[in-house]
């Protein structure tokens, strides 16, 4: 393990940026926007250097730590404020701020109109650095830190037009689910600290090695939460859909690219907790599975092109969590799918905000089509999106995501078969609402106004979108090409390659079926839409009901755990009143009718005074003669 | 003769002076009640004194004095700023202090 001094301008250089554009204020209007954007593109390239830096060293010198100061020193608790690059943490790095990078330089078009761009690229360069923070931390409460830091960052970008109260209710539905997920991480790390004494990634790895099962499925359980919470998975999922309040490039970046997949990030950083319980990974696969399918059946019945896609990011989680409760080798797949959905989903996004951005901020699908024509490089660049999160050979979903299918399967036994059944499922669902956005966005005839006039968004727009395009094509190809990845992560995760497992199916059959059943998919939703009434149509099945109205899970979330809540706030509050409130109204009341009593003892006349006096000193005087005497 | 009899006359003399305290209303009544509560704890004091054949009681009682003394002026200078504002030297006219 090497030590490097240059880690933590990683985090310094946007944290400084978002400091200094906020408190500047108006004055850096004119140029925040650029400023933040060069540092932001300044923080991947140093992210570059010590991708290059770890790349020249072999073995453990490839890891490199930084002490920043020691943080926390009380008793048996020892916390220093440093930060641990790895081959994990190098790929959420340069994930981060490479797609970070693209998503500024494409909000600066984006934003063009609005008056509080600078305010917003500041947000944006707060994130970069909490981000960050998240990925560096070498434990449990840096990470921490950072985890709280992206849900902030997060809540501020959701509600960035919180002058509609609309969306920010939403804001603060995604912080509250958030919060709910950070009450597992923390119990986590208290469960840590009094089981191995360490909050360390480092410490409760060897502690974990001879810790009791049922503590390491607790810490297992809770951390799962956390994930759930932050990444939307069952049963925290309901914020993700709202949270596309947020302006299109925060979508891409933190509700697509990076934030919701920490979830995924503190599984797999966890792999000792996970590789040692094994309950704890059967929570895991049930949590994937569930969000796969959920997430691809709410896409199905969506309208709006942004809640759509968050459908879908919140499906392909599932799937990425589901790889990280396979086992080791999962991991190196879960997080290549991580990675490859990062460029083909915040692709997709920064499509979709081009769209809005041509369709005077648009969002109803069914007031879309036809704009491949008006809209080239748009449609272009979403289609490779979409080719790739399809799994089409050779573009980057066909190498992650068949991998995880394939992986599932060869859990063996029943539940190889259900899990591989459930991927397999969730391709093919997924196959379906992918054309459906498609088909209802771009082809088609028109069904606009004739009065919004789509065009094709500036160079600032579409280049990122390029760029991420050819991410969508090549990604899968260079990740997986000799198992590059998967040798990249050995060193984290302890994949090995005899660990596999027997093979259920081969990786062709695995991939032909896959194949097969996204072309069912997709052909089933190019015959189904090919007219596509304006309004959605009232007389649907029972399902696309439901799938409208997210499974009933608002209502759920609203029933079992809203109302009791403000029934026992109610109460509180009620209590706060009565009781305690009551208690210092009746000290005041009694105070005062003892002093109305008291009062007419002074009534002005010197003599009544004076027989006070007198018997005062009498009392005081047989007491001091009992005593003595 | 027996000396506690001067303690005995001291205490009648303060007993008296406090009833006048409590009962009468004329201002300068009251004032000479209180000299005459003053003067017998002076007479108590100077017994002391005897009994235990030291000075103590003595410098005792002439501290007493000085003070009653300058409780004379004061209290007389306000009792006619009293009489003359308000044509009364009753003390339970002078109750404008109360609520």
């Amino acid at each position: 393990m090497r030590t490097s001094s240059h880690l933590v301008y990683l985090i310094a250089l946007p944290l400084f940026s978002s400091a200094l554009l906020l408190l500047l204020g108006r004055m850096a209007d004119k140029w925040g926007h650029i400023f933040a954007t060069l540092i932001s593109a300044s923080a991947f390239g140093v992210g570059i250097s010590e991708f290059m830096e770890m790349h020249s060293h072999t073995g453990a010198n490839r890891a490199a730590t930084q002490k920043l100061f020691e943080w926390i020193s009380v008793g048996n608790l020892k916390v220093d404020a440093s930060l641990l690059l790895d081959q994990l943490s190098i790929c959420f790095v340069l994930l981060i701020t490479g797609v970070g990078t693209l998503i500024h330089i494409y909000s600066i078009a984006y934003m063009d109109h609005d008056k509080d761009r600078r305010r917003f690229f500041a947000y944006l360069n707060f994130f970069i650095a909490a981000m960050l923070l998240l990925v560096l931390g070498d434990s449990y409460l840096n990470l921490y830190v950072g985890w709280e830091g992206v849900g902030l960052a997060s809540y501020l970008l959701i509600g960035f037009w919180n002058h509609n109260p609309t969306y920010a209710v939403a804001a603060k539905k995604a912080f509250i689910a958030n919060r709910i997920g950070d009450v597992g991480l923390s119990l986590a790390i208290m469960i840590c600290f009094t089981q191995f004494g360490a909050v360390s990634f480092d410490g409760v790895k060897a502690g974990a090695s001879h810790a009791s099962p049922a503590a390491l499925t607790a810490i297992g359980a809770m951390l799962l939460l956390a994930a759930a919470g932050k990444s939307a998975q069952f049963p925290l999922q309901s914020w993700l859909g709202d949270a596309m309040a947020g302006p299109t490039p925060v979508s891409a970046l933190i509700h697509a690219a990076t934030m919701v997949t920490a979830g995924v990030y503190l599984i797999t950083r966890s792999n000792f907790i996970f590789d040692a319980s094994s309950t704890a990974r059967i929570l895991v696969v049930t949590v994937g599975v569930i969000t796969l399918l959920f997430g691809a059946i709410v896409g199905t019945a969506k309208d709006d092109i942004k809640k759509a896609l968050a459908a879908s990011t919140m499906s392909q989680i599932g799937y990425m969590i589901l790889a990280t409760g396979l086992g080791p080798v999962g991991y190196a797949f879960a997080i290549m799918h991580l990675l490859t959905h990062g460029f083909f989903k915040a692709g997709m996004f920064l499509g979709a905000g081009s769209v809005m951005h041509g369709m005077d901020d648009e969002i109803n699908m069914r007031k879309f089509g036809g704009l491949a024509r008006l809209m080239p490089i748009t449609a272009v660049t979403f289609g490779l999106g979409y080719l790739a999160i399809l799994g089409v050979p050779p573009f980057a979903g066909f190498y992650s995501k068949d991998k995880i299918i394939e992986t599932a399967f060869n859990q063996g036994g029943g539940k190889g078969i259900i899990l591989g059944g459930a991927a397999l499922l969730g391709a093919g669902i997924t196959a379906f609402y992918m054309t459906r956005v498609v088909v209802l966005t771009f082809a088609g005839a028109k069904r606009w106004k004739d009065g919004s006039h789509p065009h094709e968004s500036s160079v600032l727009m579409w280049g990122p979108m390029v760029v991420l395009a050819i991410g969508s094509i090549a990604s899968g190809f260079l990740l997986s090409a000799g198992g590059a990845l998967v040798n990249w992560l050995q060193p984290v995760v302890n994949a090995s390659h005899a660990e596999g497992g027997k093979e259920l199916m081969k990786p062709l059959v695995v991939s032909v079926l896959a194949l097969g059943i996204v072309v069912l998919g997709a052909g089933y939703a190019i015959i189904k839409y090919r007219t596509v009434p304006e309004v959605a149509p009232e007389n649907v099945s029972i399902f696309t009901k439901i799938a409208r109205k997210d499974l009933y899970q608002d209502i759920f979330n609203d029933v079992v755990l809203v109302k009791p809540g403000t029934t026992l706030t109610a109460g509180l509050v009620a209590t706060d009143h009565n009781v305690i409130d009551g208690a210092v109204r009746l000290v005041g009341w009694l105070i005062s009718e003892v002093s109305d009593v008291l009062r007419k003892l002074q009534n002005g006349y010197v003599r009544t005074y004076a027989l006070m006096m007198f018997v005062g000193v009498f009392i005081g005087a047989l007491i001091l003669w009992v005593v003595t005497a | 003769m027996d000396i506690s009899n001067y303690l005995y006359l001291s205490v009648i003399l303060f007993t008296i002076g406090a009833l006048g305290v409590l009962i009468r209303r004329n201002a300068i009544v009251i004032f000479m009640c209180i000299e005459l509560m003053l003067n017998a704890s002076n007479l108590a004091l100077v017994t002391f004194s005897r009994i235990h054949g030291n000075l103590d009681g003595q410098v005792a009682s002439f501290f007493t004095m000085v003070v009653a003394a300058c409780e004379v002026v004061v209290g007389l200078a306000i009792i006619v700023t009293i009489y003359r504002s308000r044509r009364s030297a009753s003390v339970d006219d002078a109750s404008l202090l109360k609520n």
